[in-house]
């Protein structure tokens, strides 16, 4: 199906070669009337550029276009910003609704964001989709590239084409009887010296140093995908959890997404803030200017594991593993998870105290202290009296009946419906009780529930991080590193010296910073009676080429 | 130390300054014009300058961190004078590479002016918040900022070669965008001096008003109000009152300052043109006249592929390190983050349309202006408008 390229040197090429992979020469007609030869892929044999048939060699070279390429870096790169004009949804309020918060902070424009979708604008369809198009060019296009480029490298010849270094950007012929012959020995002296590889042949010349910089970008290409793979894999059930986990000062509850293995217990939540008079003189402009900063969110736990079999209903039986003081910036480890200071609230109410007392003459007749978290159905005192918890609403508010209700299960607001029961009143007196309100629904009691005190408590919120797409994302992250910097920081030089009859033909070829390599031909030629190749691509206007 | 730290800076601004002169010296001597053979004695006298000035910066940086316990660049004054000082860094190690005085001609003015423009913030050394306390922020902070530093230096690159090869006699297209981007600079300028003239004289007016949250809120102004904030009650009425008021949306204050650095700018532009007689680009044609444009092309093409590197490691690797650490999630969507992913993203752009389109000289050259141009819009309007997770907000 394929049909070769024979170069008069007799080296076969693949088909649609520019330049042949051994000695260089020119193969395709339209290229020899020009100047300067098209080095970028070493004129080698690329798929899209050879194939245009069927829907695959379509596809294949939609893809492989570095136009096409970049367009789609574009378009990421628009849409992007596109997307911080207004906070994406997951940083507004978490009480606002989305539907409403748009127009209501930004008008109109506000309105046609939310409308288009840009408020949850990275995780759209057609968001991921472009970036799994990078991906999909990221591919192909390097693999049209790579395996022709590695061949045309290695395959090169040292005695190239006198076509081939005519057509190179640098380029020099000497009239040989001008040389002396000890000016060769010299000049490889000096190529060695700059860390140039010789090759010689027929005495030829070629000095080359740095190929693997070719393989740059390849290497960072590699590291992208595997980059883009690892972000995908989160979305695989068991590699990714996040969860929050709102706990207690006192508390122990179990981890979530540890199977009940693993519990944690809150001893105390810490917040400071830098004072003026602990901190470094440095800082107390800042503090008189700024007011409160904080200084450090810290919640003091500790993690236990279940030992052994927990027989149901029972309290799991739990080893401690360590304590551990878990900040900000200081994450707690314990297998693949992690705990995080994500959050807090500072002073919840945890307990509330009552006085059960005779409205008249205030004579009390026991106290009771209700746990907010966990209530009582009832508490007894001496002499007959006892009061029963009719109903508890932790976060009371009336509904649209006037009938009471809880917002939530978190004892913001409490309220209680008691039922208080004494000698005088064995059938029980109905109270509705709530923060700075009493009502009696049944007509006017003999006993009042007096309020006494309150308790609070400090709530830490912990992230539950469990990631194993991380060390894929630190070795893409990695690869792609080594990848951009040997394609950035070495560049790949090539140096032709060909005597021909009685003429010496020079010529130079490097992928990038031709400053560098004009600088150390200046060098290796200097005083060696050869001409200096110049710079051909001075004098031609046609010398930047393009490629589709 | 604080003040001895701050003393070193002002040092380091006036050594900067002095070897801007240098430079321009070194392109309008006639004697080294003739020879043209390496850099003339200004120019060296200029570089040398320009090492003090960053010896002298080094000075203010180490001093800074030692009275501060941290290194000092955890708020928009210290970020920004760092980012100068890297700058002035790039330039240097470019300038043994390339020898080239109008590159120091450029480049020392672009970091006056960052400096100049970091001290109108608050300078106070400010304690860490607890998610800023972590190496990784410091590590982080540094090297993204000197990869957006050698990326800056294409910025300069691409300025002296659009200088250069434009043709400013005429009114095309090209001609006219570069005098816009020079407008924007003397508008940098506009601004430091009026906050610097106002703030001498301690001006502040205030107002109260209701925010879109039907929170009320003070705002202090450090320059005469053009516009007033959303119905909000004059508090200061001895000073100057608002001509318009904006609507509830808009932060007026902010507003107000962009107004008269528009209005400075102009100022100064329009008397530069009174006395000058021509466009700023023209005026500066000549000092670009010994410029080989190739070797400009060059420098900025290889500041993009050294700064590149080195950005991605800070920008975005030591970012994520960071972020995964103090707020368990290495990305997060943040405008902050956006924008830095954004001016990667541009800068991959312009490495495959240089590398494989073809894009050299004068588009290659407006690649880099307007790269420079998103890193300072992250600078300036993510971190002052669109505020976010990173956001020096307030400062
Ligand atoms: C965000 C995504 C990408 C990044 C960060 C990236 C990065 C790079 C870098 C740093 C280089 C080396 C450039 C130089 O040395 O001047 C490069 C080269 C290249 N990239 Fe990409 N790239 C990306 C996406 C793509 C895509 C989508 C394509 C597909 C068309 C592509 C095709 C190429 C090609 C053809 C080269 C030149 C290789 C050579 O000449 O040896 N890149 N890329």
């Amino acid at each position: 199906m394929m049909k070769q390229v024979k170069c008069e040197c007799g080296h076969v090429n693949p088909h649609g070669t520019v330049l042949c992979e051994s000695c260089g020469r020119v193969l395709v007609e339209e290229e020899k009337s020009k100047k300067l030869v098209d080095m970028r892929y070493e004129g080698s044999a690329r798929r899209s550029q050879t194939y245009n048939k069927t829907i695959i060699d379509k596809i294949w070279n939609f893809f492989s276009s570095v136009k096409v390429g970049v367009t789609l870096i574009i378009i990421t790169l628009a849409a992007s910003a596109i997307g911080t004009i207004f906070p994406q949804e997951m940083y507004i309020p978490p009480t606002e609704n989305a539907s409403v918060y748009y127009e209501d902070q930004y008008g109109f424009a506000g309105e046609v964001y939310y409308t288009l979708g840009f408020h949850n604008l990275y995780s759209s369809w057609w968001y991921l989709l472009l970036i799994a198009s990078i991906g999909v060019s990221l591919v192909i296009c390097s693999l049209d590239r790579v395996v022709p480029l590695y061949r045309a490298l290695k395959k090169q010849r040292v005695d190239r084409h006198e076509g081939f270094l005519r057509r190179q950007r640098l380029y020099s012929a000497t009239t040989l009887a001008s040389i002396e012959e000890d000016s060769f020995e010299k000049i490889k002296e000096k190529l060695k010296e700059k860390r140039y590889n010789i090759r010689e042949e027929n005495g030829s010349i070629l000095a080359e140093k740095n190929r693997f910089s070719r393989w740059g970008p390849y290497i960072n290409h590699i590291g992208l995908i595997i980059f883009l793979i690892g972000g995908m894999l989160r979305f695989v059930p068991g590699m990714y959890v996040d969860e929050l986990l709102w706990i207690r000062e006192g508390e122990t509850v179990v981890i979530p997404e540890t199977k009940g293995e693993y519990y944690l217990e809150n001893h105390e939540f810490i917040l400071e803030t830098y004072e003026k008079d602990k901190e470094s003189e440095a800082f107390t402009t800042a503090i008189e200017n700024n007011g409160t900063v904080a200084k450090n969110f810290q919640t003091n736990v500790s993690l236990y594991k279940e030992s052994g079999e927990t027989i149901a209903g029972q309290d799991p039986e739990l080893e401690k593993v360590e304590d551990y003081e878990l900040r900000v910036n200081e994450p707690l480890k314990f297998e693949q998870f992690a705990l995080y200071q994500q959050s807090y609230k500072l002073g919840e109410l945890s307990e509330m105290s009552f006085a059960l007392t005779n409205k008249e003459t205030n004579e009390e007749f026991g106290q009771m202290t209700i746990d907010l978290h966990n209530p009582q159905d009832e508490y007894t005192f001496e002499n007959g009296y006892s009061v029963e918890l009719m109903s508890y609403f932790p976060d009371f508010e009336f509904d649209e009946n006037s009938e009471p209700v809880t917002k939530s299960r978190v004892p913001n607001n409490p309220a209680f419906i008691f039922k208080m029961f004494s000698p005088e009143h064995p059938d029980g007196e109905v109270s509705f009780v709530a923060i700075q309100q009493t009502i009696e629904p049944y007509g006017d009691n003999d006993l009042k529930m007096a309020f006494k005190g309150v308790d609070t408590q400090n709530v830490s919120a912990l992230t539950v991080r469990k990631d194993l797409t991380l060390p894929i994302l630190a070795i893409g992250g990695l690869i792609f590193m080594i990848g951009v910097v040997q394609g950035a920081y070495w560049n790949h030089r090539r140096i032709w010296i060909r005597r021909l009859g009685d003429q010496v033909l020079v010529a130079g070829h490097t992928n990038k910073n031709w400053h560098g390599l004009k600088r150390e031909i200046t060098h290796v030629f200097d005083g060696s009676g050869i001409q200096e190749p110049i710079d051909q691509s001075d004098e031609t206007t046609n010398k930047k080429g393009k490629e589709e | 130390m604080v003040a001895l730290s701050g003393n070193l800076l002002f040092i380091a601004f006036l050594l900067y300054l002095v070897g801007t002169a240098f430079f321009a010296g070194s392109i309008k001597d006639k004697k080294a014009r003739e020879k043209d053979h390496g850099p003339n004695k200004w120019a060296k006298i200029g570089v040398a300058f320009a090492i003090a000035g960053f010896i002298c910066q080094l000075g203010y940086f180490i001093t800074r961190w030692v009275a501060a316990g941290h290194a000092p660049v955890s708020n928009l004054f210290e970020f920004t004078t760092f980012f100068g000082m890297c700058l002035v860094g790039a330039f240097i190690v470019i300038y043994f590479v390339y020898k080239l005085p109008a590159l120091g001609l450029f480049t020392l003015p672009v970091a006056l002016l960052l400096i100049g423009y970091a001290a109108m913030f608050p300078r106070d050394i400010t304690p860490l918040v607890p998610s800023l306390q972590s190496n990784w922020l410091h590590i982080h902070v540094t090297t993204a900022a000197l990869g957006q530093a050698i990326l800056a230096i294409s910025f300069v690159a691409g300025l002296i070669y659009l200088i250069k090869a434009v043709d400013h006699t005429k009114k095309t297209k090209e001609a006219i965008w570069l005098e816009v981007v020079l407008f924007g600079v003397v508008c940098t300028l506009g601004f430091i001096i009026i906050s610097s003239v106002f703030g001498a004289t301690g001006y502040k007016s205030e107002f109260h008003w209701i925010d879109n949250n039907n929170v009320e809120e003070t705002l202090e102004y450090h320059l005469p109000a053009l516009v007033g904030p959303h119905e909000g009650e004059h508090l200061t009425p001895d000073k100057f009152s608002p001509l318009v008021e904006t609507p509830g949306i808009i932060n007026a204050q902010k507003l107000n300052t962009v107004l008269w650095s528009l209005f400075t700018g102009t100022i100064i532009y329009l008397l530069f043109r009174l006395i000058a007689r021509k466009r700023i680009t023209l005026a500066l044609q000549p000092l670009t006249k010994r410029v080989n444009l190739d070797l400009v092309d060059e420098v900025g093409y290889r500041s993009v592929l050294i700064g590149f590197p080195v950005f991605t490691l800070g920008a975005l690797i030591f970012a994520m390190i960071w972020a995964q650490i103090a707020w368990s999630r290495f990305w997060g969507w943040d405008p902050k983050e956006v924008w830095a992913l954004i001016t990667w993203l541009f800068y991959a752009a312009y490495l495959h349309l240089r590398l494989s389109k073809g894009w050299h000289g004068k588009k290659s050259a407006w690649l880099g202006v307007i790269g420079f141009i998103i890193i300072m819009f992250n600078l300036i309007v993510v971190n002052l408008v669109i505020a976010g997770l990173h956001s020096y907000a307030g400062s």
